[in-house]
């Protein structure tokens, strides 16, 4: 054991020395390749990246960097280079120390031409490839994949058996399949090998690598990857329409938001809101005064701002959802068309209300930390506002069901929209029933509020967009039942999305809008009918 | 016949609004074009224009009231067929047009040329002649109105579902105009008119005379409501607002009652969209917004539903309040006002102003009948 571990000094020090002796000598590759940049000649300075480039000297990438920016600066008389730091310092390229004495007096930058500049880049991306940070390295090989250089196949070989990342060694080794897929040099069994890589990738990317072989590759390569393309088409038609389906799940959790709290004034009550998008915007509007305030007071605290938002808004928009019923629509009960003009009405006192106190520009909304950025899950990306935006309308959803099934507000409720007059014999304070109902109802559209204002904008508008869309999503999933809600809502979100790739977004949405008209004439009570007495009630 | 069916369904009361219509009719160009400018008595121009556009929203509202105070129709896309007629009698303006536009093409509309587009798609042949696209005015309304009224009408969608997918419809519509690739201008629509049958859109003749036109064409549509109204058929209709099941148990065809009616009122919408295009100058896809159309039903609600003199007279009100409010400092107040009004109106005077009035009037007759000509008399009975 110790006569193991005296050799091994020993060898450290052999190899200490021969480097020591290697640097004093200064004939290494990297001192030649220095030497050419000298030579004032194109040809000579492209040998020069080269050999810097690939001798592995630490100095290299730094060098090459300064000649791309024409800081690398040669003297033809002493033969010597030297990069210029910017406060006007020389530093020996040999040596990488600061010049000591005076500079040579015929100091001249290195010239480049548009040829030598992409060599360069070539050669800089290479270096890279061994850069101390792994998220570089992870560009470099990108860039390689994209710029097929055959340049780059030696830093390439070197960086794949230092690399100590995983993900960072599948992109080398994938960038690696791809210049040899482009190399003509490069045998068929190398490139099938190659192409059975790029085909393990499977994105947008591979299929442009293997959709832009030269003609003049061998049948047994093309067919090769006329198979990868063809595989790499399937599998990502697959993703797509997973990424379809959770854009529509997106969509479909907003309409539901925005639906749910109709689908109780509207689907229970059979009051038509046209001012229910109003109470959506009041409570964003209710979200931004939250946040301005926090901002203004203790931004420490702004993670927790839709946490105390959520609260307000309900009860905001609850508190006018209960004015408007007492104040007005109590007074329409049984004449539907008028409810529908008085709220209309109201929705534009509303509008204009908002737009003269906070003006009529978009208001900034942040996203709480824990609500911004994303994941990649496969080959889709995953937004987490929209993943919470899905959590938080299946609590409500759930929440609502809960309340209206199991306490006795729900109870109340469901007796009151089935039969009032039995209702109101039974002890049932008809009317606040109703008042608390409808207060019900708006609140949950505050809550929609909350959510909408982390991915829409907050203006005196907000509401007007979701309005009709809402009103489709209850007349589709059948009125008075808030399972249909659910299922029109993802119906038509999912729809939605899956029809833009094809219609593009507003043919899409008439193409839903002319489905739901024709809908309604087959099915005029929506998906899941109430049957029975209550239909005509 | 026919005369005697008008002359039938006319009474005093609609006699005397025709000719109040027909003398404003006359009186505007008068007081625009014959009196000295210096007059306190001098209508200017502008104001001709105005009053036009006033009397196309009139016959908007009159056909909204026609489906909706007799037939229980409340259509919130009415602005739709508003907005069609329009843009068939913008596509007949803009062929007018011809080599005087910016680009100066022969053919085509400066807005095509600007989009590259190489020849007159096919649903724009023909409107450069005057007849064909008067045509259109009624026939693309009364062709859409048709099919969606019997889609709708057949399977027994009522009441505010109705509403809900008319307003759905106007919105779809409104999307695809706005689109470049429809061919009708997109966001910017058309506009830039030049001529209309040879005279100059700009000029106050062709002004005075578009006035007239819209003020014989409301004329035109109040008697044919009122004859409508007034017959038999009209009391069907009547009876299909009131109680829909008991009339179809009563053996009327009620979809078919109510097609006719609907394609009709949207005809007339056409047509008062046809005549509002050359005296604005410009039709947009703004025009298919579903606040448009559930405006011009206010204006009906104000005035009076089941009336048609209530809704001539609302829908100017309205306007002229408009007007007053948007032009002047005032202008942020507006909305306050007119969703003020649709609070107002549905809580406070559920009848409108003529309702109202009708209403009073009749009680005032009925009390000086029983009491024989004393109206101030006690006229209850005691409990």
């Amino acid at each position: 054991m110790r006569a193991f571990s005296d050799r091994l000094i020993a060898l450290v020090f052999v190899v200490a020395a021969l480097a020591a002796v290697v640097t004093a000598a200064r004939a290494g590759p990297y001192e030649d390749g220095l030497l050419r940049f000298t030579a004032d000649s194109f040809d000579e300075t492209i040998e020069g990246i080269n050999a810097v480039a690939t001798s592995g000297n630490a100095l290299a990438a730094q060098i090459i960097g300064a000649l791309q920016e024409g800081r690398l600066l040669f003297s033809a008389n002493e033969k010597r280079v030297f990069v210029r730091e910017p406060p006007d310092r020389l530093i020996d390229a040999a040596s990488g120390r600061p010049l000591a004495g005076n500079a040579p007096s015929d100091l001249a930058p290195v010239r480049l031409n548009n040829r030598l500049r992409r060599i360069v880049e070539a050669a800089l991306g290479g270096l890279s490839l061994m850069a101390p940070d792994a998220g570089r390295r992870l560009e470099a090989a990108q860039a390689v994949l994209k710029s097929k250089d055959a340049n780059a196949l030696g830093a390439l070989d070197q960086a794949i058996s230092r690399e100590t990342d995983a993900g960072v060694k599948q992109a080398l080794i994938e960038a690696r399949a791809a210049v040899v897929l482009y190399l003509d040099a490069a045998s068929d069994a190398d490139k099938i090998d190659a192409i059975a890589l790029i085909r393990q990738r499977g994105d947008q990317d591979a299929l442009g690598l293997l959709g832009g072989l030269p003609v003049s590759a061998s049948p047994a390569v093309k067919k090769a990857a006329t198979e990868a393309i063809a595989s790499i088409e399937n599998s990502l038609a697959f993703w797509n329409a997973l990424q379809n389906a959770w854009y529509g799940l997106s969509l479909g959790s907003v309409l539901l938001l925005a639906a749910i709290g109709l689908a109780i004034t509207f689907g229970v009550m059979g009051v038509i809101n046209m001012a229910h998008g109003e109470m959506v915007m009041l409570g964003a509007y209710t979200t931004f005064v939250v946040q301005q305030l926090i901002r203004a007071r203790n931004p420490a605290l702004f993670d927790y701002s839709l946490a105390i938002a959520i609260p307000l808004a309900f009860l905001v928009a609850a508190f006018v959802g209960i004015l408007i019923e007492r104040g007005i629509i109590r007074f329409l009960y049984g004449r539907p068309l008028e409810t529908l003009l008085a709220t209309w009405g109201l929705s534009l006192i509303m509008q204009q209300g908002v737009r003269t106190i906070f003006g009529p520009t978009n208001k900034d909304v942040g996203n709480p930390s824990w609500m911004s950025g994303s994941f990649d899950l496969g080959l889709i990306t995953i937004t987490y506002n929209r993943l919470w935006i899905i959590v938080f309308t299946l609590l409500i959803f759930v929440g609502l069901l809960a309340l209206i099934r199991f306490t006795r507000f729900g109870l109340e409720m469901r007796a009151v929209t089935q039969n009032r007059a039995m209702a109101a014999s039974m002890g049932i304070r008809t009317s606040r029933i109703d008042a608390l109902t409808f207060g019900l109802g708006s609140g949950i559209a505050g809550l929609a509020g909350v959510a909408l204002s982390q991915i829409d904008n907050v203006s005196p508008n907000l509401g007007q967009g979701y309005i009709i869309d809402s009103f489709m999503v209850v007349v589709f999933g059948g009125v008075g039942n808030l399972w249909g809600t659910l299922v029109g809502a993802f119906t038509l979100g999912i729809a939605n999305k899956f029809l833009e790739p094809y219609a593009g977004a507003v043919l899409g949405k008439i193409a839903i809008l002319v489905l739901i008209i024709l809908f309604i004439q087959k099915r005029p009570r929506g998906l899941f009918a109430l049957k029975g007495r209550a239909v005509e009630a | 016949m026919i005369a005697g069916l008008v002359l039938r369904s006319l009474d005093r009361g609609a006699l005397a609004f025709l000719a109040t219509l027909a003398a404003i009719g006359v009186l505007v160009p008068v007081l625009n074009f014959l009196v000295p400018a210096t007059s306190p008595f001098h209508l200017s121009s502008y104001f001709v224009a105005l009053f036009g556009k006033y009397l196309c929203y009139a016959l908007l509202a009159l056909s909204i009231d026609l489906i909706w105070g007799y037939c229980g129709i409340l259509s919130l896309g009415h602005g739709a067929f508003f907005a069609l007629g329009g843009y068939a009698m913008g596509m007949y303006l803009m062929r007018q047009i011809g080599t005087r536009g910016v680009y100066a093409h022969p053919v085509l509309p400066d807005f095509m040329v600007f989009l590259n587009w190489p020849e007159l798609p096919i649903y724009w042949y023909g409107f450069q002649h005057f007849a064909y696209a008067a045509f259109m005015v009624l026939f693309v309304p009364g062709v859409l109105a048709f099919v969606f009224g019997w889609f709708a009408f057949r399977s027994r969608v009522t009441g505010v579902y109705l509403s809900i997918i008319t307003q759905a419809l106007t919105f779809a519509l409104m999307l695809g105009f706005f689109r470049n690739n429809f061919g009708f201008g997109g966001n910017n629509g058309l506009t830039d008119f030049k001529d209309i049958l040879g005279f100059n859109v700009q000029a106050p003749p062709t002004r005075a005379a578009l006035f007239m036109s819209s003020m014989l064409a409301l004329m035109l549509g109040f008697i044919i409501c009122r004859v409508i109204v007034s017959s038999k058929f009209g009391k069907v209709l009547v009876a299909i607002r009131d109680a829909e099941a008991r009339t179809r148990f009563l053996g009327y065809r009620v979809e078919a009652y109510k097609l006719f009616v609907f394609t009709l009122s949207a005809c007339m919408a056409g047509v008062a969209g046809a005549l509002y295009v050359p005296q604005v100058g410009i039709i947009n896809p703004s025009e298919f917004s579903p606040g448009n159309s559930i405006e011009a039903v206010i204006w009906v609600a104000v005035g009076g539903r089941g009336t048609l003199t209530g809704a001539v007279l609302g829908a100017v009100v309205v306007n002229y309040g408009k007007t007053y409010f948007t032009s002047g400092v005032l202008a942020p107040y507006w909305l306050f006002v007119l969703g003020g009004l649709f609070v107002a109106v549905t809580l406070l005077l559920p009848r409108g102003i003529v309702g109202t009035i009708h209403h009073h009037w009749r009680e005032w007759r009925e009390r000086r009948r029983i009491t024989g000509g004393a109206p101030y008399a006690a006229a209850r009975p005691a409990e």
